[in-house]
């Protein structure tokens, strides 16, 4: 819709991995022979003797990472989301979280918005993974701006993290780096009384222009960036539900152990209030053109639109009731 | 080079590597269960590593400078447990908790639990991995550490071990060092029966590590292969080292129902006896 295109997050990525190197002289970075696609060979020019690629072998990968943790480094390990976290995982578990040693992980390509390539290098199921892992932060950034934070907050961390990014243009939410960026705070980035759409990653684009149409609706939408998912940050999560009367969650992922079901586990504990979800409802995607993908899988701001709609319509009767 | 204590002579290194033993079968028989057979195999070499070859400093676990040890055949951590408080970790007391609640001595070493385990290991053929991640991160600061990585021959079936393989030749990483716990048995039975790894000498030359090849029980053979292994030769090195699972107790020796199984009080009676 309106929104101006930025770059990518994975381009992001990639300057603000140069930013990373230039304060920490610690930084070192790796990457399974997709530099060229991640964006890590932005810092392999600047800094070829940190710069370390595998090869194709992830699993090698991240056990090297933790290596070089161990000796003091801070290293960024990156490739495709499905191949780094599915071949990577057993590494991920015990070399990176059980040791609890200080691995960056970013991924590229998360998502379905790849397009073309298909389902192969399509990553769906990322974010449950990483929400997996015990002591990991997960971090979701929605543009350019978000991610340089995002990036620049992980070196600053002191143990593993995960960063998903994405490979199209992603559309501006900012028009500069958020100073308020802090990992486990989500960024209010509109207000609104009626419904609060939590969202990251892509949608939250998509969530300000739902914002945008509801609004001509006569519905006030509030919006949160959460771009972290785990520590989720429970007080937006509680405020928006005493505050507004739903919420909907919105994110390009499985619908099962993503931002939906960590926002829900929140909001039951500590306010349960109506909710809806937008996210991929237990499928793989297929190959497309981005905007065509996101439509057929229910991933655009009408999806969100609905979404909130069904979330404020006055409560059906229990089916059970019903059918008594 | 500050080392621990004195370097022990050869006839020094066979005794400690017999009470090493002796702390593995009391250790498996107090927690009732765990890795007897992979541990007496690995005796000796990690007897000449931690008493005699290995720069590092009991009372400084994290000091920037030690060599690295990592038992990346992690169920064999009894016997890595036993030479660290021979050498003063911790308590030689401590061994007795091994695998019980709230000790540091899990049942698969742990690097967050207990201070000197230098990787968590246990699931098959991420060691080496970790241990090339170690040495590039020690090159880049101009450290002359060495790195040294047990596997298990059982071990080098997993896919991780030989991509490892093939960057630390690639990144000339010397000062990577692999021994081969070359005692020919994994958990279901003969290595030649579940899965062929041989010519495993052919093999790692192949990747283009340089490859020592020797009796893993005979300490002079041992203590002289760790020490060539640490030349800087523009290639990281395997050191075959062909031993005997269960090493030392009779009727463990080559006996794979003690690959995992801890002895009876009876049969622990026998093994400290043979090991006496």
């Amino acid at each position: 819709m309106g929104r101006p295109l930025g770059m990518a997050t994975r381009q992001a990525y990639g300057k603000a991995l140069v930013e990373a190197g230039k304060l920490y002289p610690n930084v070192v970075v790796l990457d399974g022979d997709l530099s060229k696609s991640t964006m890590t060979a932005d810092f392999a020019k600047a800094f070829p003797d940190r710069f370390i690629n595998v090869g194709i072998a992830e699993a090698n990968m991240v056990g090297i990472a933790a290596g070089l943790a161990t000796t003091g480094k801070i290293p960024f390990a990156s490739s495709f989301a499905c191949f780094l976290m599915c071949k990577g995982y057993d590494q991920l578990r015990l070399a990176v979280t059980y040791a609890e040693n200080n691995v960056k992980i970013v991924v590229s390509h998360g998502g379905i918005s790849i397009g073309e390539d298909g389902v192969s290098q399509m990553s769906v199921e990322d974010v449950a993974l990483a929400c997996a892992l015990p002591k990991m932060v997960v971090m979701v950034p929605s543009d350019e701006h978000c991610t340089r934070q995002a990036v620049l907050a992980a070196a600053a961390h002191e143990g593993p993290t995960f960063i998903r990014t994405g490979r199209p243009k992603a559309p501006l939410v900012y028009s500069a780096p958020p100073a308020d960026f802090r990992i486990g705070k989500a960024i209010q980035v509109r207000d609104g009384s009626d419904v609060t759409i939590i969202a990251n990653g892509l949608m939250v684009a998509a969530a300000l222009d739902a914002a945008d149409i509801l609004q001509q609706r006569g519905v006030g939408a509030r919006v949160l960036d959460m771009h972290t998912v785990k520590p989720i940050d429970e007080e937006a999560v509680c405020r928006a539900a005493y505050e507004t009367r739903a919420i909907v969650v919105a994110e390009e992922h499985l619908s099962y152990g993503g931002l939906g079901g960590v926002v829900a586990q929140a909001a039951a504990r500590l306010r349960p209030t109506r909710m809806e979800f937008v996210a991929i409802d237990d499928t793989y995607a297929e190959s497309g053109d981005m905007d065509g993908l996101m439509e057929k899988y229910g991933l655009t701001a009408k999806d969100i639109v609905a979404a909130a709609e069904r979330a404020l319509a006055p409560a059906k009767a229990h089916p059970a009731a019903v059918t008594a | 080079m500050a080392q621990f204590g004195p370097a022990q002579t050869v006839p020094e290194l066979e005794q400690t590597a017999k009470q090493l033993r002796r702390h593995v079968v009391r250790m498996v028989f107090e927690a009732g269960s765990g890795h007897p057979g992979g541990s007496l195999s690995a005796a000796d070499v990690v007897a000449a590593l931690y008493f005699r070859v290995m720069k590092h400093d009991p009372a400084s676990p994290t000091w920037p400078d030690r060599d690295r040890f990592i038992m990346s055949k992690g169920h064999a951590v009894p016997i890595v447990y036993a030479a660290m408080a021979e050498a003063g970790y911790f308590p030689v007391s401590e061994l007795t908790t091994l695998r019980k609640l709230n000790s540091r001595l899990q049942g698969h070493p742990s690097a967050k639990d207990l201070p000197g385990i230098e990787a968590s290991t246990g699931s098959l053929g991420q060691g080496l991995s970790i241990g090339l991640g170690m040495a590039l991160g020690l090159r880049m600061d101009g450290r002359s550490s060495t790195v040294y990585v047990m596997l298990g021959d059982g071990e080098i079936e997993e896919g991780q071990v030989w991509e490892a393989a093939m960057a630390a030749a690639h990144y000339k990483a010397d000062n990577l060092v692999a021994i081969l716990d070359r005692n020919r048995f994994q958990l279901d039975g003969p290595t030649a029966e579940i899965m062929e790894v041989e010519p495993v000498v052919d093999k790692w030359r192949a990747f283009g590590w340089r490859v020592l090849d020797i009796d893993g029980h005979a300490m002079q053979q041992v203590v002289h292969a760790l020490e060539v292994a640490r030349e800087r030769t523009g290639r990281p090195t395997v050191i075959v080292a062909h031993t005997i699972k269960g090493k030392g107790v009779s009727y463990m020796e080559n006996n794979n129902a003690f690959h995992g199984k801890a002895p009876t009080r009876e049969e622990l009676e026998r093994a400290l006896q043979e090991l006496a």
